[in-house]
């Protein structure tokens, strides 16, 4: 029977699978942070279990750390103790840590990749719903809950139930100032936060095997915004040639062997999907969200939506309820919105590729009078590739902060955060009602798109500013 | 874990969709390292106006819904992040069943691994029991049975027939696949002779 890539990782993973279809699936990459690990290593404490792999395990510090001066260590009591029970964990069950001091700390779907820990069809999990983020490298990659995090430490396993096939096609070519943050907002908006639960989906066509590896991992990044676990792409040179060489990278004819079994990774050409769209890359523009749920999206040349064109009554709540949390009247030109911050990082938008997007737009212009800009690379190697490019100086000229890789302002949960009511150009992941910080209001954009609103003091259009 | 057999509760009604995980349990309160004491910040920025004060209008805050077992909510409940604080936070309140039309995958799976039954029900058949949350009366819950009985009426829901088993059971998760070690040692063995580069030894 033809079969998709999905269905192939899962069933070279296979451990047992009983009747009814509940299956034992292995796990060849687990990557842990402070944050959803520690209750699932006192899990481990409590009934005297090991962690059964701890080669196949790489933890990370990120979500929880300062983004400045880090000499003095953490201020944040709370955060503290979650850095140190992780490094405690790390020692006493034999797993590899980048602790805060580690250039090659940095956020942890950021990390992987650079490593060569993230491999093309492995299974890799992580207690962050962001993980789909590695499928960009054909992996099957998914967020799991801190209960998952201990079964998967103590059994180097997962109990899954298969999902479906859900084949998303971008075709023709994308214009000028146009993004893959682009491109899966508008899938987004096109399929909504539910469309892809209970999926795994995987995104195909000429625009995506035109996006460089990490313009994929943006598009994979965000899969679990359209409520599927994971997103994932055919692995192909562009995968091979990025990989070659880092430090967990398969090395002399174990390299040999994993590219032959690298290069079998792709859906075969009759395989059966349970759901396919399919969108045109002509008809994507630069994108941004205007509400509360990642599925408002808006052309930057749009307006903001007004509720009385919609029928249906959730719907309309739904709108009322997002205009008066984000401060928005219907009808309004989005390039009319003003801002109060950027914030340019996040696993979506913090690799090499992001800040040079952004800098570009930024170079030899100054930010308005008004904003606050903040870059966070995505870890301590961006950091330092970008301040040998000189990139740094570029932001710091236009009048942004240049601070240590982290999550930082996308989840808020260190000192980044937005006020109440103020409002941000921001380049993560996720708009939710509070998500920036309370009463925060997110528009989420590219990278290019976070640095023109920067520079203009609205929302406004990458296409003007482009060098 | 504990088990669930059956559940009698007036329900709580949030008629919003897309309750995601940041709103269930705001990040600042993710900084624990202990699965308890995360009822009291459950839906913190509806609950609490920004100087901490009780939102007396909020439904969890108003009497009896603050002793509510079951939470009737919009579809898509529990999108968002993958942190298992929001089931905690529920749990800790003292939610164990929530009815919905849908819920994002990883928190439905979080909630079997915590005691919580999600029940998926078509919007029809929510707005019916949203009634009784409004006239503030008791339904049942009875998963054994895998229906709800509310007045003289009852509705049946499906659950997966494991899923059901462990919650009735209560059964811990990681000594069931303990139990297939043996199959686990095997898939090692044959994995480091067909991709010896997984383990990188």
């Amino acid at each position: 029977m033809p079969k998709t890539l999905y269905d192939k990782i899962w069933n070279d993973h296979l451990v047992h699978q009983q009747d009814d279809g509940t299956s034992l699936l292995f796990v060849d990459r687990h990557l842990i942070h402070e944050v959803t690990s520690p209750q699932a290593f006192e899990g481990l404490r409590n009934s005297n279990r090991k962690v059964r792999q701890p080669k196949l395990t790489l933890a990370v510090v990120d979500h929880n750390i300062p983004t400045t001066d880090r000499s003095k260590g953490i201020d944040d009591k709370d955060s503290k103790i979650q850095v140190e029970t992780l490094e405690k964990n790390c020692r006493e069950f034999g797993v590899k840590l980048f602790g805060m001091d580690d250039k090659r700390q940095g956020i942890v779907h950021i990390v992987g990749p650079e490593q060569g820990f993230t491999q093309p069809g492995t299974v890799i999990v992580c207690g962050d719903s962001h993980t789909a983020t590695h499928g960009a490298f054909g992996s099957l990659a998914f967020g799991i809950g801190t209960s998952e995090v201990e079964h998967v430490l103590a059994t180097q396993t997962l109990v899954q139930k298969k999902a479906k096939n859900f084949r998303i096609n971008v075709n023709g070519k994308l214009s000028l100032g146009v993004t893959s943050k682009d491109v899966i907002l508008q899938i987004i908006g096109k399929i909504g936060t539910a469309g892809g639960t209970g999926c795994v989906l995987e995104y195909a066509g000429s625009v995506i095997s035109n996006l460089s590896v990490e313009q994929r991992m943006t598009i994979c990044n965000m899969s679990i915004e359209g409520g599927a676990r994971a997103g994932l792409i055919q692995p192909d040179e562009k995968i091979f040639s990025y990989l070659k060489g880092r430090p967990m990278s398969p090395k002399n004819d174990k390299w040999e062997r994993a590219l032959e079994y690298w290069n079998s990774l792709k859906s075969d050409s009759d395989a059966k999907f349970d759901k396919e769209i399919n969108l045109n890359g002509e008809d994507i523009a630069p994108m941004v969200t205007w509400g509360t749920s990642p599925e408002d999206v808006v052309s930057i040349n749009g307006k903001v939506p007004n509720p009385d064109n919609e029928k249906n009554e959730d719907k309309k709540n739904s709108i009322n309820r997002s205009l008066k949390y984000m401060g928005l009247k219907p009808d309004v030109k989005i390039q009319d919105i003003k801002i109060d911050k950027v914030f340019i990082g996040s696993c979506t938008n913090g690799r090499i590729e992001d800040l040079r997007e952004a800098a570009q737009i930024l170079k030899n212009k100054k930010k308005a009078e008004h904003v606050h800009g903040m870059v966070v690379p995505g870890s301590g190697l961006v950091k330092e590739q970008a301040e040998q490019e000189g990139l740094d100086k570029i932001f710091i000229k236009s009048g942004f902060e240049w601070r240590e890789p982290g999550c930082s302002m996308c989840l808020a949960m260190n000192a980044d955060k937005l006020k109440p009511q103020e409002r941000c150009a921001s380049t993560s992941n996720r708009n939710f009602e509070g998500r920036q910080g309370r009463g925060g209001r997110t528009h989420l954009v590219s990278p290019g798109m976070a640095a023109a609103a920067a520079i203009a003091g609205n929302l406004d259009d990458v296409r003007k500013y482009q060098n | 874990m504990k088990k669930f057999i059956s559940l009698k509760s007036i329900p709580a009604y949030l008629p919003i969709v897309n309750i995601d995980t940041d709103m269930i349990i705001p990040k600042q309160f993710l900084k624990t390292i202990k699965r308890t004491g995360l009822g009291k910040n459950l839906f913190h920025e509806m609950r609490y106006d920004n100087d901490g004060k009780v939102i007396n209008d909020f439904v969890l805050n108003t009497k009896p819904f603050d002793r509510s077992k079951i939470l009737i909510a919009g579809n898509n409940f529990g999108c968002g992040s993958s942190r298992e604080h929001a089931p905690w936070a529920l749990l800790d309140f003292g939610i164990t069943c929530i009815i919905s039309s849908s819920y994002a995958d990883i928190f439905y799976n979080n909630c079997f691994k915590n005691g919580i039954l999600p029940i998926i029900l078509n919007e029809e058949k929510i707005k019916d029991l949203s009634e009784y949350a409004k006239r503030k009366e008791e339904i049942e819950v009875n998963l054994k049975e895998e229906k709800i009985i509310y007045g003289n009426n009852e509705i049946n829901f499906k659950i997966d027939p494991f899923k059901k088993k462990c919650l009735i059971e209560g059964l811990d998760d990681i000594a069931l696949s303990l139990e297939k070690s043996s199959h686990i040692n095997d898939f090692e063995k044959k994995l480091k002779s067909s991709k010896p580069w997984i383990f990188n030894d």
